[in-house]
């Protein structure tokens, strides 16, 4: 026994020194010697990550994955997606199985500072919300005074809701489950007059009622829950490689680039597009990939706009609005330095 | 005087023919007779069939109504099964299902690949066809396809890619070679005497060259066929490489349950050999393996691969996401049927091991003629339910993120293409209806081999 604990301590010793032999290596170089880019997503979440009738993967999250492998390797095809459950997900980052984590994961202090990893940027603001019927006639959450809230017990969703009625000073009565469907069923029955979870999640629950008309989400936003791709903070190269892929489909977005026009925009005189398109200047050494990096992913992937209309917006069965998640001229949040 | 007989007897009372034959009274035969006697025949058997009665009588009609009156059995998306959209209630909605059939199936499969997998399950079929029907001929060579052709035509079939088309170069170049030796040693049988007895030996001397070594030959002629036919698709249509990450549905449940219960076997009678042993190594390490696997739960094991493993081991040799549940639940379930087999070993009189010693076997001839077969058939039982509980517990990989049969099914509940109140009930009954044929399936095989086994026990 005292031997295998010694082994086990020699073991430990060792581990370290494995993490630190990783840190070398940059993430750039080894996607590109495999030839393909490992992204980790989630096991299936409407609109961010999940497999379709094909079994191809879809969603806003891993438009991301595949705009990164575009601008890599001018096919956004060249991506190995690995569903990760929550529990797992950071475990896997860390190891270096996969090269990033484009999985709905809230950007928390904690997970910033502590676990070794980065978060570059936001590519969707959610945030916990409620859905009530429209015949209860409430308009906002500050109504709720003395409703029953039905919630998946375990999550933050819990503890938010906790808060908000706290601050407000209004009753309420908790009524948990264990998943989502659960909820929705007794929400359906009327055994609640509210539901609460993120709200883009909200939007996909609605859609297993009856009648989803006859539901609303309230607009009250209860919680901030900034989803972003996450990184090994080891690698800096990757880490602005991925930020900036964000930031390239956004600016395209503002400057109207789009999938069908990209090929005209090449010959745009408005210098921010010749910059962000690699006619001019040569912005995309600077992260290791060619100049027309931006012009490959709105090619390939689209803008943003577009990633998001065709996954959760009006182009899907989630029709969620833009909201916060608008561009910054159009009064959201999502704002992209500019490229110069 | 004449001697009295019935003909001629005073007494006209004395029926002289038989009576026809009456059918039995109701009440020992007939349908109120049998209902009698296993349905009401106490108090207390009276109520529970009345509870059933009851139980049957509210629960069958509304499932027959939900899941085939009301249900829905076409449609393109989630409008075809809204009650307010179509009209009426609706029920279970298999459209769904028929809409993502090939998805569970297949998984993530790139779909102008998937005849790949059509091939590879049309040989389990032939294997499964071969082994499992009783009068099929040649079942040795049955019991190779299955074994060795099958699973390394699956591993090529289903990976593709150079490194599968590397190896399956240099197992036709084996195989050739093996050809060649085999085709030397007819016309010069004297060379194998290396490794042939010298009883077998002159077996096969005496017979004609070209029959000599028959039956390493019809094995070396059939993996040629096997791996030719392969060989042409890889060269005529390409097998490009396709990663394990895509591979999902019944697929990758099939691959685990066939796995596990392949390796866990021979494992497990090693294992079950090994802790009985007198040699104090192998014994020991036997127990410490088999106590530690059945320590801990199945999910542990699994999380350990998936998890802690990538952490331990440089990222360029962590082995595949796969491979690393397919060799833990390989591993578990070898430690669960070492102890199947133990019992079984245990159940063996020693007359049975002083018989076969006397007769002057060694110790694997006489575990091989003797023991095993008598032990295994033993616990047949055993080892049926064991396959069963491995067979289901295939669906635990969902949680290191391996899309399997069950998986699928949840991935495409939170799917809004199908969001409808009753997606959930008809996805789980399709898994529910999948999974009971499998295990109803193997366990009613379990038993025709149980009474095809015993028929030399009756008496």
């Amino acid at each position: 026994m005292k031997r295998l604990l010694v082994a086990a301590l020699a073991l430990a010793a060792f581990l370290p020194g494995i993490e630190h032999a990783q840190a070398q290596t940059s993430s750039l170089a080894t996607v590109k010697n495999r030839g393909e880019l490992i992204c980790g997503v989630s096991p299936g979440l409407a609109g961010f990550g999940i497999p379709d009738a094909q079994g191809n993967w879809v969603g806003l999250d891993v438009d991301l994955c595949r705009a990164i492998a575009a601008e890599i390797f001018n096919d956004a095809g060249k991506v190995k997606f690995v569903p990760l459950s929550s529990k797992d997900r950071f475990t896997a980052l860390q190891s270096g199985e996969v090269d990033l984590l484009s999985r709905t994961s809230t950007w928390t202090m904690a997970r910033d500072t502590a676990l070794g990893l980065s978060f570059s940027t936001v590519n969707y603001y959610d945030g916990q919300a409620f859905l009530v019927q429209k015949k209860l006639g409430v308009q906002s959450a500050l109504k709720l005074d003395g409703a029953s809230i039905c919630l998946q017990q375990g999550t933050t969703t819990e503890l938010n809701v906790a808060d908000f009625f706290r601050a407000n000073k209004i009753k309420y009565e908790v009524v948990a489950f264990d998943k989502g469907d659960e909820a929705i069923k007794a929400f359906e029955s009327g055994r609640c007059d509210a539901l609460t979870d993120d709200s883009s999640a909200l939007y996909a629950l609605r859609l297993k009622l009856t009648a989803p008309e006859d539901a609303v989400v309230l607009p009250e936003i209860i919680s901030k829950e900034p989803l972003g791709p996450v990184v090994r903070s080891s690698d800096m190269q990757w880490i602005n490689l991925v930020k900036w892929t964000h930031f390239a489909m956004l600016n395209a977005e503002e400057f109207g680039i789009t999938k069908a026009n990209v090929d005209e925009m090449l010959k745009s005189t408005n210098p921010e597009i010749r910059r962000l398109l690699g006619v001019e200047g040569k912005f995309g050494e600077a992260v290791g990939l060619s100049n027309d990096w931006a012009y490959r992913i709105v090619k390939l992937v689209g803008n943003y706009g577009e990633a998001f209309e065709r996954n959760v917006g009006a182009g899907s069965m989630l029709k969620i609005a833009r909201g916060k998640n608008a561009l910054w001229t159009n009064g959201g949040l999502q704002y992209a330095p500019p490229v110069r | 005087m004449t001697d009295a007989t019935l003909e001629n007897s005073p007494y006209a009372f004395v029926r002289k023919e038989t009576l026809p034959q009456e059918t039995a009274p109701l009440s020992v035969a007939g349908p109120v007779a049998w209902i009698r006697a296993n349905l009401f025949s106490g108090p207390v058997n009276s109520i529970l069939t009345l509870l059933c009665i009851y139980i049957v009588v509210t629960t069958v009609p509304e499932m027959v109504r939900f899941y085939f009156i009301d249900a829905v059995w076409s449609g393109t998306n989630r409008d075809a099964c809204l009650a307010d959209k179509i009209g009426r209630p609706v029920g279970a909605c298999w459209a769904y299902i028929g809409d993502r059939f090939q998805y569970f199936i297949y998984g993530s499969y790139p779909v102008p690949q998937r005849w790949r997998v059509n091939i590879v399950f049309a040989m389990f079929a032939l294997g499964v066809v071969w082994l499992l029907w009783e009068r099929a001929p040649l079942k040795k060579v049955g019991f190779f396809f299955f074994f060795v052709l099958l699973p390394i035509g699956a591993y090529v079939l289903l990976l593709g890619g150079p490194n599968a088309e590397g190896f399956l170069r240099w197992l036709i170049g084996l195989t050739l070679v093996l050809m060649v030796v085999y085709l030397v040693l007819s016309f010069v049988p004297a060379l194998a005497r290396f490794w042939i007895g010298p009883a077998f030996l002159a077996v096969e001397e005496a017979l004609p060259p070209w029959k000599r070594f028959y039956r390493p030959k019809r094995l070396i002629l059939m993996s040629l066929v096997v791996f030719g036919l392969i060989a042409i698709l890889a060269d005529q249509v390409g097998l490009p490489r396709v990663d394990t990450g895509l591979w999902g549905g019944m697929t990758v449940t099939f691959l685990i349950a066939a796995v596990g219960i392949v390796f866990s076997l021979p494992l497990g009678v090693i294992l079950a050999l090994g802790r009985r042993s007198k040699l104090p190594i192998i014994q020991l390490l036997s127990v410490i393996f088999i106590e530690f696997v059945r320590g801990v739960p199945l999910i542990t094991v699994l999380f350990m691969a998936n998890t802690m493993l990538p952490l331990f081991v440089p990222q360029e040799y962590s082995p595949d996401r796969l491979l690393r549940p397919l060799v833990g639940v390989a591993l578990f379930a070898a430690a669960y049927m070492a102890e199947v087999i133990r019992g079984g070993l245990q159940a063996m009189p020693k007359g049975q091991y002083e018989g076969a010693m006397s007769l002057g076997l060694g110790y694997w001839q006489m575990m091989r003629l003797i023991i095993l077969p008598q032990a295994l058939r033993i616990v047949i039982p055993g080892i049926v339910n064991t396959f069963i509980g491995l067979f289901k517990d295939t669906t635990l990989v969902t949680i290191v993120g391996i899309f399997d049969f069950l998986r699928t099914i949840e991935a495409t509940l939170v799917d809004p293409t199908w969001a409808t109140p009753t997606t959930r009930a008809t996805g789980y009954a399709f898994a529910a209806m999948f999974y009971f044929l499998c295990c109803w399936g193997m366990s009613r095989y379990s038993i025709s081999v149980e009474k095809r086994m015993a028929a030399g026990q009756k008496r």
